[in-house]
C-alpha cells in the first residue's frame, strides 16, 4: 500500500463545519494529521459531539496538552488529541487562549475519565484552569510549590528562587503530603495540606470514586 | 608508655575545640580492628533514581559482584544500612525523602554520590533538580561518570573502605553533622548557592530571563 499523495483532510472537518459553523475557526493538515481550531467557549460541545456522533466515534482521548510559542503575541493553545478506536482515525482539536484573558477551558473529564491527570498536568505546568475538573491541583510539582508554572515562557529555567531557598522549601516539605487520600493513606499528613484541598478531601469530592 | 600520652586538642568544623586522649597503642589497635570490620561489611542502602541505578544493579550482580567487598546484603531498610548510595539524579521533590532516609540510618554511616547528576546536578541545571546531593546530606565519595561503569563504582567503594581504615575513635569531630536550625538545611544558605552555581557549558546556555 502506497502512502496517499498530498495532504489528506479528515472527513470530520466538513462535518464539524456543517454542525458548528463559525465556532470552527480554521483547520490545517500537518504531516497528514488534521488539526481543527475551535472557539474556546464551544470546545466542550465540539468534543462531546465528536465523541457521541455516529460516524465520528472518537472514543479515546490520547492526550491533553498545551503549547506556548516563543512569540509573545501568539496565544496559548490547548490541544486535545483524539483517537477513534473502531474507525482507526485520529483528530487533533485545538483552542486558543489569549494571554490577557482568563486561562480557562471546560474540562473534558465528564467525557473521558482519562482526562483527569492529563488536565492536572497542564494546570501544573501552564497554569491553565479546567472548569468542571473534580480535583484540579498540581500533579508533578508538590502542592505547596510557589514558583509558578514551569513550562511558561516567562518562567526562568532555574526557577524564580535561589538554590538555597529552593532547597530550604524542598526540605521543609512533608513527603507524604503530595498524595490524595485515594492514592495513599496520609492521615498523618492531613493537617499539613492546603486548606482548600483539606476541604475537598474531607467532602470526598471525587464523584463516584469515593 | 603509650598509655600515658597527654590529651590532644581537636578543632571542630565550627572552630570550637574538643580535647581527647591522643592515639596510643591500645586505641590504634582498636581502631584498626573496628575499621577493618566496618570497612569489610558495608551494607549499602541503594537509592536508585535513574540510569545510574542500572549500573548499580550491574555492579551488584554476578559479573562484578560487590559481595566480594563485604556488600553481600543489599539493605533496603535504612535502619540496617551503613552506606547510602545515591545512584541517579535527585529532584527537589525527593530531597526530603533522601534526607529522611539519611536521618534514619544509624551511625556510623557513609554516603556515596554516584554519577554526575547526584554529584552536581549534571545536565539538569533546571528548576526541579537538586544541584548535588551534598547540599542535602554529607557525601564521602563522589563517583564521576554518566553513568559510571561498575568498575568506577567499585573504585569508589574501595576509596570509601580506604577512608574508613583511616578513621580514629579518638577523633570526636569525625561525625559532626549539625543542622542549620530550624530550616532543615545542613549547610548555610550561601554555601548551598555557591555549590549550586552553574559551571562548564551550563554557564553559556541562553536563559529566558
Amino acid at each position: 500500500m502506497t502512502a496517499p499523495a498530498g495532504p489528506v483532510l479528515s472527513p470530520s472537518v466538513p462535518a464539524l463545519r456543517a454542525e458548528f459553523g463559525a465556532a470552527v475557526t480554521r483547520h490545517a493538515v500537518s504531516c497528514s494529521d488534521t488539526i481543527v481550531y475551535v472557539e474556546r467557549d464551544r470546545s466542550h460541545d465540539v468534543l462531546a459531539w465528536l465523541r457521541d456522533t455516529p460516524g465520528q466515534q472518537f472514543d479515546y482521548l490520547t492526550d491533553v496538552t498545551a503549547v506556548e510559542y516563543r512569540d509573545p503575541e501568539r496565544p496559548l493553545e490547548v490541544v486535545w488529541q483524539l483517537r477513534s478506536l473502531p474507525r482507526k482515525a485520529d483528530l487533533r482539536v485545538k483552542t486558543e487562549l489569549a494571554k490577557a484573558g482568563p486561562l480557562e477551558v471546560r474540562s473534558v473529564w465528564d467525557l473521558w475519565r482519562g482526562a483527569d491527570w492529563l488536565e492536572r498536568e497542564v494546570y501544573d505546568m501552564f497554569g491553565i484552569g479546567f472548569a468542571g475538573h473534580p480535583d484540579l491541583r498540581r500533579i508533578l510539582m508538590w502542592e505547596t510549590y510557589a514558583e509558578g508554572y514551569p513550562l511558561r515562557k516567562d518562567f526562568p529555567l532555574r526557577g524564580h528562587f535561589s538554590r538555597a531557598e529552593q532547597t530550604r522549601q524542598a526540605l521543609a516539605a512533608n513527603p507524604e503530603a503530595h498524595y490524595s487520600m485515594e492514592e495513599l493513606s496520609i492521615a498523618d499528613a492531613f493537617d499539613e495540606l492546603p486548606a482548600d484541598m483539606r476541604e475537598r478531601l474531607a467532602r470526598g469530592e471525587r464523584g463516584f470514586l469515593k | 608508655m603509650g598509655l600515658t600520652n597527654p590529651a590532644t586538642e581537636y578543632t571542630r568544623v565550627d572552630g570550637s575545640t574538643v580535647s581527647s586522649v591522643s592515639p596510643n597503642w591500645v586505641t590504634t589497635r582498636l581502631d584498626f580492628l573496628t575499621n577493618w570490620a566496618r570497612s569489610n561489611s558495608l551494607w549499602p542502602m541503594p537509592f536508585g533514581t535513574a540510569c545510574c541505578a542500572i549500573e548499580y544493579m550491574a555492579t551488584a550482580a554476578s559479573r562484578f559482584d560487590i559481595a566480594r567487598f563485604g556488600m553481600e546484603r543489599q539493605s533496603f531498610s535504612p535502619r540496617q544500612a551503613d552506606v547510602l548510595i545515591c545512584a541517579g539524579r535527585l529532584p527537589f521533590k525527593l530531597a526530603p525523602v533522601i534526607r529522611r532516609i539519611w536521618d534514619q540510618m544509624p551511625q556510623p554511616k557513609w554516603s556515596i554520590s554516584m554519577g554526575a547528576c547526584a554529584s552536581s546536578g549534571g545536565i539538569f541545571d533546571n528548576y526541579s533538580m537538586v544541584q548535588g546531593i551534598d547540599t542535602i546530606i554529607p557525601v564521602d565519595v563522589y563517583v564521576p561518570g554518566c553513568p559510571p561503569r561498575p568498575e568506577g563504582l567499585i573504585y569508589g567503594i574501595r576509596l570509601l573502605q580506604k577512608k574508613i581504615m583511616g578513621e580514629s575513635l579518638a577523633d570526636e569531630t569525625l561525625r559532626d553533622e549539625k543542622l542549620v536550625a530550624p530550616s532543615g538545611l545542613f549547610l548555610p544558605p550561601e554555601r548551598v548557592d555557591e555549590l549550586s552555581e552553574p559551571f562548564g557549558n551550563s554557564v553559556q546556555q541562553t536563559r529566558s530571563t
